[in-house]
């Protein structure tokens, strides 16, 4: 290996980047291509039940539109945040890099409570992921809904744990065990996320791995990368929104 | 390690007009659902127009995609180019279901 260094020099050891970016941005783009065939895949199951059953429920009122435009607007707002971030990092401003990561966490976090709400309502009114008290004859409305918004607040919910990491490092974990200790005993025993806010405590293990087995300063590409993954969430909510809310609206 | 480049023309006015943008168009589709403006199928079609302008404004200017080399942004299109084949794809067939039954 040392020969071939002698030899060539190291600009010819080192193979030039590609694309001319670096690698863990070409990385998380990868990711990003993958995640995106996942969610083309469950929007399409849900888009093509919606269009070729004439008595697809339309459970969505004034209220549930009302909150799904709000909770896009936290999408949006946390997108403009986190861009905002990701500049204040490339001037190697810390203080307001932690600040527009903060506030697009904060937006993040709005949405997930709002969406939490969302299902628990329809929940309520009898929905689950084999049934809906509007068409019994769509039992497969519940299953598509669930499946395609659950893996879509999964992902927000990962992004909010992963801005947390890059921004407050060490110092966000005994914030995520006060955040997953907090909504677990504040959420009533019978309801869903009494059990599906451990997924932040799978987080909190997941993050205290990554903070003590490899400790480093996260530096303005990681910002940026992190800012890559926040925006995809956002893109997805954008054909969500529609595709489930807006075509099924009850007025 | 690559420098982080801001040679590119971008601020904070940008990113604003940008997010505003996206706000109108979230406005104007919800407008355009709740009023039922169009019928079934063009409301769809409607509906799709305007979430991948918002895409596109996202990609380009939020992921900034826009300043990236030709190259990169081809490799990166591909997923989503499928994506739009596909809907080219399920989307008619869903409509053949509903006024042709299952042949």
């Amino acid at each position: 290996m040392s020969d071939v260094a002698v030899q060539h020099g190291m600009a010819d050891v080192y193979e030039p980047s590609l694309f001319g970016a670096y690698s863990k941005k070409i990385g998380m783009w990868l990711f990003l291509l993958s995640d995106t065939l996942t969610f083309g895949a469950l929007l399409f199951a849900y888009s093509y039940g919606r269009i070729s059953n004439p008595a697809w429920p339309t459970p969505f009122g004034k209220e549930s539109i009302t909150n799904a435009t709000i909770m896009t607007a936290c999408l949006l707002s946390s997108s403009l945040t986190m861009v905002l971030g990701v500049l204040a990092a490339r001037r190697r401003d810390r203080s307001w890099t932690r600040n527009w990561m903060l506030a697009t966490m904060f937006f993040g976090g709005a949405f997930i409570v709002l969406h939490a709400m969302e299902w628990s309502h329809l929940i309520e009114e009898g929905m689950t992921p084999f049934k809906n008290p509007w068409a019994a004859s769509v039992p497969q409305f519940g299953g598509t809904f669930f499946t395609l918004t659950g893996m879509h607040m999964l992902h927000v919910t990962i992004g909010v744990i992963y801005l947390g990491v890059v921004s407050l490092r060490k110092k966000f974990l005994p914030i995520l065990l006060g955040i997953w200790l907090i909504a677990w005993l504040a959420t009533p025993a019978d309801n869903i996320f009494h059990t599906g806010v451990h997924v932040l405590l799978v987080g909190l293990v997941v993050a205290a791995v990554i903070l003590f087995l490899k400790p480093k300063d996260y530096d303005a590409h990681d910002v940026e990368i992190a800012g890559l993954y926040w925006h995809f969430v956002d893109l997805v909510w954008m054909f969500i929104f529609p595709l489930v809310y807006l075509m099924s609206t009850r007025v | 390690m690559h420098d982080v480049a801001i040679s590119h023309d971008e601020g904070k006015g940008q990113y604003l007009w940008v997010w505003g943008v996206l706000l109108l168009l979230t406005a104007v589709e919800v407008v355009l659902a709740y009023k039922r403006v169009f019928e079934p199928l063009r409301m769809l079609e409607a509906l799709m127009i305007l979430s991948v302008i918002k895409s596109a404004l996202i990609i380009g200017y939020f992921m900034h995609l826009k300043y990236e080399i030709a190259a990169m942004k081809w490799v990166l299109m591909t997923a989503v180019v499928a994506c739009l084949c596909l809907m080219c794809v399920f989307f008619p067939d869903a409509f053949r279901i509903l006024y042709l039954g299952v042949k």
